[in-house]
C-alpha cells in the first residue's frame, strides 16, 4: 500500500492548494462541413459538434468522481472557421454571425463551458473568407455567449503580416465598444497570437489545427497553488534547491493530467492528444503565479528580478512535467494573466506591476500580455503597436506570444473592471500616451527573422 | 477498481464502525486498513476492492458519514497514488 504521507500529501494537493485539472479539450476537425451555402455548413457543424461531443461533459464528471480531482472546464475546439467561410460562395460578415451562432448553440446544447476556433490564421497574407471573419469579429463576440476567438498575425517563419496587426487594434477596439455594456468582456474572449499553436487546450487561444486529426482530446492542468505551498518548505535556500522542488511539484501535477488525458480518451474513444503543462492561476486566493514569484523573494511581482523569478519557474515547470507525460504540447509554461491572478491584481493595484515589466515577463513564459485592461480611450493604433510589440518578441525567440488585451469603456487608469467568474478582476493600466500611428499604418510585413532561416 | 478510502477529522467513537458497515452493505470489500493520529488529526487509510461499484453508488452514504460526525472523507482510485508517487 502507498504510503499514508504520500496520501495526504495528494489530498492536501487538491484540498487546500487548489491542485485541479483545469480543462479536457476535445479538439474536433469541421473540414468536412464546408459547403457553399451557409445554412448546409451550419447544419453540418451542428451535427458534427453535438455528435462528437455528447458524452464529453458526462465522461469528464464521472472521471472527477473516481478520481476526485476537479477537472473545472470541459471544451470545444475546432478547425478554424475562416476555412468554413472561405468555403462559402458568400463570404459576408452575416454568414459568419450564423456560424458563429452555430458553435455557440451546439456548444451550449452538449454542455461545455467555451467553444474555441472562431479563428483566422493570417500570418503571411489574408483571404477572402479570413477579411470577412476578422471583420465579423465585434459582431460574432457579442452576439454568442461562449464562442472564443483568435486570429494568428505573425510566425518566425513567415514574419509579422502588420496589415492584420492595424486590423486587430481596430477589430479589439471595436468589440470593447460593442460588448460595452459588459465591460468589453467581448475582448476577454478574442486573442492575437504570434507563433500560434495547434494543439493548445487553453482558452481563449484554442482551435484545432490544419495538422490534427479528425478528433482528439488535450488536457491542460495547473497549480500555481501547489507550487506555492511546496516552495514554502525551502524559504531561503538556494536557486537549485528552488528548482528541483518545482520540478518534482511540477511532475506531480502533470502526472494527473495524464492519467486524466488518457482515461478521458480511453472512454470517449477518442484519441489522445497532448498534456499542456501550464500554471493557470485563477482569482482564488492562493492559485496564483505572481505568489509564487514572490515566495521566491520579491516584496512584490513586477519589482527587479521578476523576470529571473519567471524563466527559472517557467523552465523548472517544463523540466518536470516533460518527465510526466509522454505528450507534452500546447503553450506549456506559466501563465500571466492579470485579471485571473489574485497576486498580479494587487501588484497592478499598488504600482507594483506595469506593462512595461509584463511585456519583459512574456519573453521568458509561455504566452504574452493577457487579460490585461487598459484606458477605453486608448487609441486602437496604440492597440496594435503594443500586438507589435508582443509579436516581435515572439517571433525572434521562437515562441508564442498573445494579446488579450480588455480597453475598459468609460474608464480611467487605476480604476477596475469585473469579469466575474475565473476571468476575474482588472485595474486599468497606464499606456503610453506618444503615438504610433505612423508606424503601424506602414503596412505589408516585417520580414521573417534570421532565427527562420534554419534549412 | 481498487480504490483509496481516506478519512481525516477528530476521533471519537464508531468511525471504523460506520465506514465499514457503508461499505459492507455494499459488497466492497476492504484490502487493507491503517489508522494514526497525524498532527493530532484522526487518519485513517483504507484500500478497498470496489470490484464493479463506482464511487457515486456510495457518495451519499459517504456524505451522511462525513455529515454525522463531522470528518472529511475522500474515495478516490488508487491510480491517482501510483501515478503521482511513484516514477
Amino acid at each position: 500500500m502507498i504510503n499514508p504521507f504520500e496520501i495526504l500529501e495528494t489530498i492536501n494537493m487538491i484540498d487546500k492548494e487548489n491542485l485541479d485539472i483545469r480543462t479536457i479539450t476535445m479538439g474536433i476537425s469541421l473540414k468536412d462541413c464546408a459547403n457553399p451555402d451557409v445554412d448546409i455548413a451550419c447544419a453540418n457543424i451542428y451535427k458534427k459538434i453535438t455528435e462528437k461531443a455528447k458524452n464529453l461533459v458526462s465522461v469528464g464528471c464521472d472521471i472527477e468522481s473516481q478520481y476526485g480531482i476537479p477537472i473545472i472546464n470541459k471544451r470545444i475546439s475546432v478547425t478554424p472557421i475562416a476555412n468554413i467561410v472561405d468555403a462559402l460562395s458568400e463570404k459576408t460578415v452575416e454568414n459568419c454571425v450564423k456560424l458563429a451562432k452555430t458553435l455557440d448553440s451546439a456548444a451550449k446544447a452538449v454542455g461545455v463551458n467555451f467553444i474555441g476556433g472562431y479563428s483566422a490564421l493570417v500570418h503571411k497574407a489574408i483571404t477572402e473568407g479570413e477579411a470577412a471573419l476578422i471583420e465579423s469579429i465585434p459582431d460574432a463576440l457579442s452576439g454568442t455567449d461562449i464562442v472564443c476567438s483568435s486570429v494568428n498575425i505573425g510566425t518566425t517563419k513567415a514574419g509579422i503580416n502588420m496589415d492584420a496587426v492595424l486590423k486587430m487594434g481596430e477589430i479589439v477596439k471595436r468589440t470593447a465598444e460593442k460588448t460595452g455594456d459588459k465591460n468589453g468582456f467581448g475582448c476577454a474572449k478574442l486573442v492575437v497570437f504570434m507563433n500560434a499553436v495547434e494543439d493548445n487546450p487553453f482558452m481563449a487561444g484554442a482551435f484545432h489545427g490544419e495538422g490534427e486529426g479528425e478528433c482528439v482530446i488535450n488536457v491542460g492542468v495547473s497549480g500555481p497553488g501547489v507550487v506555492k505551498c511546496a516552495l514554502e518548505k525551502v524559504k531561503g535556500q538556494p536557486f537549485g534547491v528552488v528548482a528541483e522542488m518545482i520540478k518534482r511539484t511540477a511532475f506531480k501535477i502533470t502526472r494527473m493530467g495524464e492519467l486524466v488525458a488518457q482515461e478521458a480518451s480511453k472512454r470517449l474513444g477518442v484519441p489522445f492528444g497532448i498534456v499542456d503543462l501550464s500554471l493557470a492561476p485563477t482569482p482564488a486566493v492562493g492559485d496564483s503565479v505572481a505568489y509564487i514569484l514572490e515566495e521566491m523573494g520579491l516584496e512584490k511581482c513586477g519589482t527587479h528580478g521578476t523576470t529571473a523569478a519567471l524563466a527559472l519557474l517557467n523552465d523548472a515547470v517544463k523540466k518536470g512535467g516533460v518527465m510526466a507525460s509522454s505528450y507534452v504540447g500546447g503553450l506549456s509554461g506559466a501563465f500571466i494573466p492579470v485579471s485571473e491572478d489574485a497576486g498580479m491584481i494587487n501588484a497592478a493595484e499598488c504600482g507594483a506591476l506595469s506593462l512595461q515589466k509584463l511585456e519583459a515577463m512574456t519573453c521568458v513564459c509561455s504566452v504574452g500580455l493577457d487579460m490585461i485592461a487598459v484606458p477605453g480611450d486608448t487609441p486602437a493604433d496604440t492597440i496594435s503597436a503594443i500586438i507589435a510589440d508582443e509579436a516581435a518578441i515572439g517571433m525572434v525567440n521562437t515562441k508564442t506570444t498573445a494579446v488579450r488585451i480588455i480597453p475598459a469603456i468609460d474608464k480611467k487608469v487605476g480604476e477596475m473592471v469585473e469579469f466575474g467568474g475565473l476571468l476575474g478582476t482588472a485595474p486599468v493600466m497606464e499606456v503610453s500616451k506618444y503615438s504610433s500611428s505612423e508606424f503601424v499604418k506602414r503596412g505589408g510585413r516585417i520580414p521573417a527573422p534570421l532565427q527562420a532561416l534554419k534549412n | 477498481m481498487r480504490a483509496v478510502i481516506t478519512v481525516i477529522g477528530q476521533d471519537k467513537v464508531g468511525i471504523i464502525a460506520r465506514v465499514s458497515g457503508l461499505l459492507g452493505e455494499n459488497g466492497i470489500n476492504i484490502l487493507d486498513i491503517s489508522q494514526t493520529i497525524m498532527q493530532d488529526v484522526f487518519t485513517m487509510i483504507m484500500l478497498v476492492d470496489m470490484k464493479d461499484k463506482k464511487v457515486s453508488d456510495i457518495a451519499d452514504g459517504i456524505k451522511a458519514i462525513e455529515k454525522d460526525m463531522g470528518l472529511s472523507i475522500h474515495v478516490q482510485n488508487e491510480d491517482v497514488f501510483n501515478l503521482m508517487h511513484r516514477v
